[in-house]
């Protein structure tokens, strides 16, 4: 079975961390993330910019909105993901308008830049 | 796990916010960080025994509003005080303050505090030192270190500061539309001067550094009050491109290694990711402003993997949206260094002449005339150049490396003017 397990943290409190502290908080989950991966059994792992770097495309009855900032709902749930390499943010953005006509309806697309990528180490 | 330095974060990520709603309460800054004082030293006892608090900002209010509230009791008999609805002494009632602080009255609080330490009365370096102590609750002692001045003098420039400020008339409308844009582009600029205080001394000092980190934390929080002006994502976005070159500016003795010679690799990744999304963001408004256009110039260079690589003929356009913005010889002066990239240093030189009675007395003015001049072959006004610039040197780092060209002058033979040599 795969499993995500997904981060959570107030980022005001993780921004006020020096960047000592940063990298001791990234070598102790390394260490983790190594055993994980000795054993074969580690997918994508990836590090989000701050919420003030996102885009959300909310869909709607006709075209789809692009609003600055991140994904305030609280009455939708966090459903999956994508990880897409673009050249520019309105490639980013244009991906996602193609996901909405794929998937039309209610909900939103969160579009955040990475700052980190580990590519999976599954087969 | 809620350990001290958990407890420390959080307060100082709770701080702006929470000092904001209780400024907007008692009316006085004093007072106000009195309050979260008061509340923080009670968070540091009962935290850890009876655990965090859902929302650490709401309890934070809460409970400083009560303690300001007993403070005023003890030290005045006839005060005004808020409703009683709000002082009620129940663990949980933190719960309804929560729900009642929604984001846009976060949003005018916390402009407000910044506002208030823009005072136009006070100098620029007063305004940064408050925001710092106030805004962002940096320590005394680190802020003195910052500014070069003891803790004494640092400690009389806040206390001066906030005598001002209580003096005039702290605005406590909330702020109409324009009002709020004009409140908006004061508390950006201020943010911008915090930066530049740390920048311009060269992250070697980690004092200095320091303040360029706070500046961005700064910046953040403006942003996500303010997530959709394009404006403020450009002014985080080009504090960010900028920063990320920190370790990259200085070699190991301190001196200053020009942005053509750095190394790379020693650059931020993900902060540069950061800056050049904000960017992206920025421009898909197509409102340009100053901010916008200099970290568009800033994502330039971060896009180059060498210094070979760089767009300078883009650069040089943006350069020239820039005069546009914001006509200053010190704009053209940098321009004058992308156009001498393009079209050489003559046409450069052409492009700098004309400033000479307005930067006489401008370091970077002389050290890149010096470098073009030496470009053009002319070493007897390259060497006058350079030691105009050493002369106006504003830190050692800048000297020495004007001082380096000088040397480097002293070991070769002149050469004929460039005239000569076509």
């Amino acid at each position: 079975m795969l499993y995500a397990v997904l981060c959570y943290n107030d980022e005001n409190a993780v921004a006020t961390w020096t960047k000592e502290e940063d990298d001791a908080c990234m070598a102790r989950l390394a260490a983790v993330e190594d055993a994980m991966k000795a054993k074969g059994r580690l997918g994508p792992v990836a590090r989000l910019l701050p919420t003030t770097s996102a885009t959300t495309l909310r869909k709607t009855s006709g075209e789809p909105l692009i609003i600055d900032g991140p994904f305030a709902e609280t009455k939708e749930q966090f459903l999956g993901f994508f990880v897409a390499d673009c050249d520019t943010l309105d490639e980013a953005i244009q991906f996602a308008r193609d996901l909405a006509v794929a998937n039309p309806g209610g909900g939103a697309y969160e579009i955040r830049p990475l700052a980190i990528f580990h590519p999976s180490e599954l087969g | 796990m809620v350990d001290n330095a958990w407890i420390a974060a959080a307060l100082t990520s709770a701080r702006p916010q929470a000092l904001s709603a209780l400024l907007r309460y008692f009316r006085n800054l004093d007072a106000a960080e009195e309050a979260f004082q008061e509340a923080s030293l009670r968070a540091i006892r009962t935290w850890p025994v009876k655990g965090p608090p859902r929302d650490t900002v709401a309890w934070l209010i809460f409970v400083g509003r009560n303690c300001g509230v007993d403070a005023l009791r003890k030290t005045r008999n006839n005060v005004a005080l808020p409703p009683e609805e709000h002082l009620s002494d129940r663990d949980d009632a933190e719960a309804g303050i929560a729900e009642r602080l929604d984001t846009a009255h976060y949003r005018d609080d916390i402009l407000r505090l910044l506002f208030v330490c823009c005072h136009p009365g006070l100098p620029a370096n007063q305004q940064i030192a408050l925001a710092l102590r106030v805004v962002a609750g940096l320590p005394l002692r680190q802020i003195a270190r910052a500014f070069l001045v003891s803790e004494v003098a640092m400690e009389q420039r806040i206390t001066r500061a906030k005598a001002r400020i209580a003096a005039g008339n702290v605005p406590f409308d909330p702020p109409d539309a324009e009002a709020r844009l004009e409140r908006l582009g004061v508390v950006a600029m201020m943010i911008y001067l915090l930066f530049n205080a740390g920048y311009s001394r060269g992250h070697a000092d980690p004092d200095a550094a320091r303040l360029c980190d706070e500046a961005i934390r700064l910046g953040r929080l403006l942003l996500r009050l303010f997530p959709a002006e394009p404006e403020i994502m450009g002014l985080v976005a080009l504090m960010l491109l900028q920063h990320a070159r920190h370790r990259a500016r200085t070699d190991a003795e301190s001196q200053l290694v020009l942005l053509e010679d750095q190394d790379r690799t020693l650059w931020d990744g993900p902060m540069l990711a950061e800056g050049r999304a904000l960017v992206e963001k920025a421009l898909r408004h197509r409102e340009p402003g100053t901010y916008q256009v200099q970290a568009a110039i800033a994502a330039q260079h971060a896009r180059a993997k060498r210094a070979g690589d760089t767009d300078w003929g883009a650069i040089d356009r943006l350069y020239q949206t820039l005069e546009m913005f914001q006509p200053s010889p010190v704009v053209t002066l940098n321009r004058a260094v992308a156009v001498s990239k393009v079209r050489g240093p003559a046409a450069a030189l052409a492009l700098l002449t004309p400033l000479g009675d307005r930067l006489d007395s401008y370091f970077h003015y002389h050290g890149v005339r010096g470098g073009l001049l030496l470009q053009l072959g002319d070493t007897a006004g390259a060497r006058e150049a350079f030691n105009r610039a050493i002369a106006l040197a504003g830190s050692p780092a800048e000297a020495a490396h004007i001082r380096l060209h000088l040397d480097r002058l002293s070991a070769q033979p002149p050469l004929p003017p460039a005239s000569a040599i076509n």
